[in-house]
């Protein structure tokens, strides 16, 4: 249970619209991500949903019902916010028996699922005692088992890990989507990292300016961004864009190479450029290529260890079965 | 040498400290030995700083004379009764402006504040005569009411100050959470706001402790307060110094004491927000 569907939102605020209208379903169960850069929209895109923001027009229901003008206590749903937004002056037990103090549960109930979610979030050493005394990562699982004991309609986060460091995200990351799949409840999870998005995500909703860009699968998006924006923000090191001759050699104003999708060689290859930097990590190594006549650099990954480096001349040749076209407003040419 | 400069400047910060402190002081010092002369001592010139007879007659006329207890029963139900109904009314306030705040925010608060540049003799007749329409005169109900709205800007003030420390996403996870308005501010704001809410009780509690203009002027038997017990040895034609220490010494003991135990809590409340 968990179906959410915006009709012609907008938002406002004051003169300035931030959500020009916008539509969008999010199927129940769905693991949805809302990605976009910073000032995109996409985290008042959640307040909206959540209720915290009222929208200036247009209408949201969720599992059928109208809920446009339903109070956020009201709709059922559970957020994750990036500063956790423990109450510090309760416990950890009292902070996850909130929600269900507030639904009037009785006490044995509240008890039973309180510490339901604790052994599964590994917090039942933690329950007496307050966020000040947990790391970042246990305060980010409190604020998950607030909000999964209330069993809501939909969970909604908001840049949960992007407080968090480098290796304890990824370990968040892997337990958030394990999460879903226990659950199979809808969950909408905003971020501006795209490898969050590609991971974690059943369908990806892209925002710029407020503008719904694309909404795909992680592989769609990958396989057939359908401009040049998506094609710039998903996928990591970033697509290679190519103006002039040799986009129009492919019938389009400019053309897209991703960096996976090049081959190197020091002899053979249509394009040529010096090695400005390159990057070994072990698995990959990557080229950041200068002087191609092309673009100002020319981004390579290349499978295992190559041993190219600072100011080698080499050559590139493009897999030509991946060669994604846009015209000259940006838009993908099939 | 440059270890020297400070020490010295330390020495002399520390001097002046204490001097301004024992000149501030000094007044209630002397009213507090004054308290313990007979009346020919109290008015010696030159004056008698510490060798005279100790005595505690001024206590027993004094509590013979008048019933201290009533006084102060008066002074804990309208100091306590306004301070528990401003805060009441103020916590709310302070919440919309600090959390919701719209454009004219500021300017309400500027305007509530401004209110107390008043001069209070000036809104006397007024609210004099509602007094006696209302039948208020002396009654306590009626000292608690004005005492509360008096200082009701400073409450909603200083309510606000602290509120706005506390990030606005704690507020908003309770409300996802399913409280209501009513148990967002009970349960989530309040116990935050803790520390705040005391201090501002707390010098709440001692403004209208010692309010004097308002007190003396709508009360005259049943709900004079301490303020009125002083007054009441202050006469004309009388040189009753002695007497009239004791009582001052005993209307302000209980505040004097209160005071000291929670200077710590008041001096964190007024700086609050200043040193962060």
């Amino acid at each position: 249970m968990g179906r959410i569907q915006l009709k012609s939102v907008t938002k406002s605020f004051g003169d300035v619209q931030v959500i020009p209208p916008l539509d969008l379903t999010i199927e129940d169960g769905e693991f949805t991500v809302f990605v976009g850069p910073s000032g995109c929209g996409k985290s008042t895109l959640l307040r909206l949903i959540a209720g915290l923001e009222d929208m200036t027009s247009g209408s949201m229901e969720i599992d059928g019902t109208d809920a446009t003008d339903v109070p956020p206590a009201k709709r059922g749903l559970a957020m994750v916010f990036q500063s956790y937004a423990l109450y510090p002056h309760m416990t950890v037990r009292k902070n996850i028996a909130f929600p269900l103090r507030m639904a009037k549960l009785e006490q044995a109930e509240i008890d039973r699922r309180v510490d339901g979610a604790a052994s599964v979030l590994n917090l039942t050493d933690y329950l007496d005692r307050r966020p000040g005394q947990l790391s970042g990562g246990q305060r980010q699982r409190v604020a998950i088992g607030r909000a999964i004991v209330r069993e809501p309609a939909a969970f909604l986060f908001d840049e949960p890990l992007s407080n968090l460091d480098a290796a304890l995200r990824v370990g968040m990351r892997l337990e958030i989507s394990e999460l879903h799949e226990r659950l199979a409840t809808t969950m909408i999870y905003v971020t501006h990292d795209q490898v969050e998005a590609m991971t974690m995500a059943d369908k990806i909703v892209v925002l710029h300016a407020g503008v719904i860009e694309q909404v795909g699968s992680p592989l769609d998006l990958y396989r057939a961004p359908r401009n040049l924006f998506v094609a710039g923000f998903i996928g990591s090191p970033k697509m290679n864009f190519i103006e002039g001759e040799e986009a129009a050699k492919h019938g389009a104003h400019t053309i897209g190479v991703r960096p996976e999708h090049i081959a190197v060689s020091d002899s053979e290859g249509p394009w040529s450029g010096k090695v400005s930097v390159s990057e070994h990590l072990g698995s990959d190594t990557f080229f950041h290529v200068h002087e191609t006549g092309l673009a100002e650099t020319i981004t390579v990954r290349a499978d295992g260890e190559v041993a190219f480096k600072h100011g080698d001349r080499i050559h590139l040749t493009p897999r030509s079965d991946v060669i994604h076209r846009f015209d000259a407003k940006g838009l993908r040419i099939e | 040498m440059a270890r020297a400069v400070t020490t010295q400047r330390k020495t002399f910060n520390t001097a002046l400290a204490w001097i301004v402190g024992l000149l501030i002081f000094f007044p209630i010092l002397w009213t507090i030995l004054t308290s313990f002369k007979t009346e020919a001592q109290a008015i010696a010139s030159p004056p008698i700083f510490l060798n005279f007879d100790w005595t505690l007659e001024n206590y027993a006329i004094v509590q013979e004379r008048s019933d201290y207890m009533r006084f102060l029963w008066n002074s804990v139900i309208i100091a306590g009764g306004s301070t528990i109904l401003g805060v009441i009314i103020a916590v709310p306030a302070a919440w919309a402006m600090a959390f919701v705040p719209s454009k004219r925010t500021k300017d309400i608060l500027l305007w509530m504040l401004s209110t107390k540049m008043l001069p209070a003799v000036g809104v006397l007749y007024p609210i004099y005569l509602l007094f006696i329409r209302l039948g208020l005169l002396d009654s306590r109900a009626g000292l608690v009411v004005v005492l509360m709205l008096i200082n009701l800007p400073i409450i909603v003030w200083m309510l606000y100050t602290y509120f706005r420390e506390i990030p606005g996403e704690i507020l908003e996870a309770a409300r996802m959470d399913g409280a209501t308005l009513k148990e967002e501010i009970l349960y989530v704001l309040t116990p935050m706001a803790i520390p705040g809410i005391a201090s501002t009780v707390l010098l709440n509690f001692i403004l209208a402790w010692n309010e004097a203009f308002w007190t003396l002027n709508l009360t005259a038997v049943n709900a004079a307060p301490l303020t009125a017990f002083i007054a009441s040895y202050s006469s004309p034609e009388g040189l009753f110094f002695a007497k009239l220490s004791a009582a001052s010494t005993m209307a302000i003991a209980p505040i004097l004491i209160l005071g000291w135990f929670s200077q710590k809590q008041l001096v964190r409340g007024l700086t609050f927000g200043a040193v962060k």
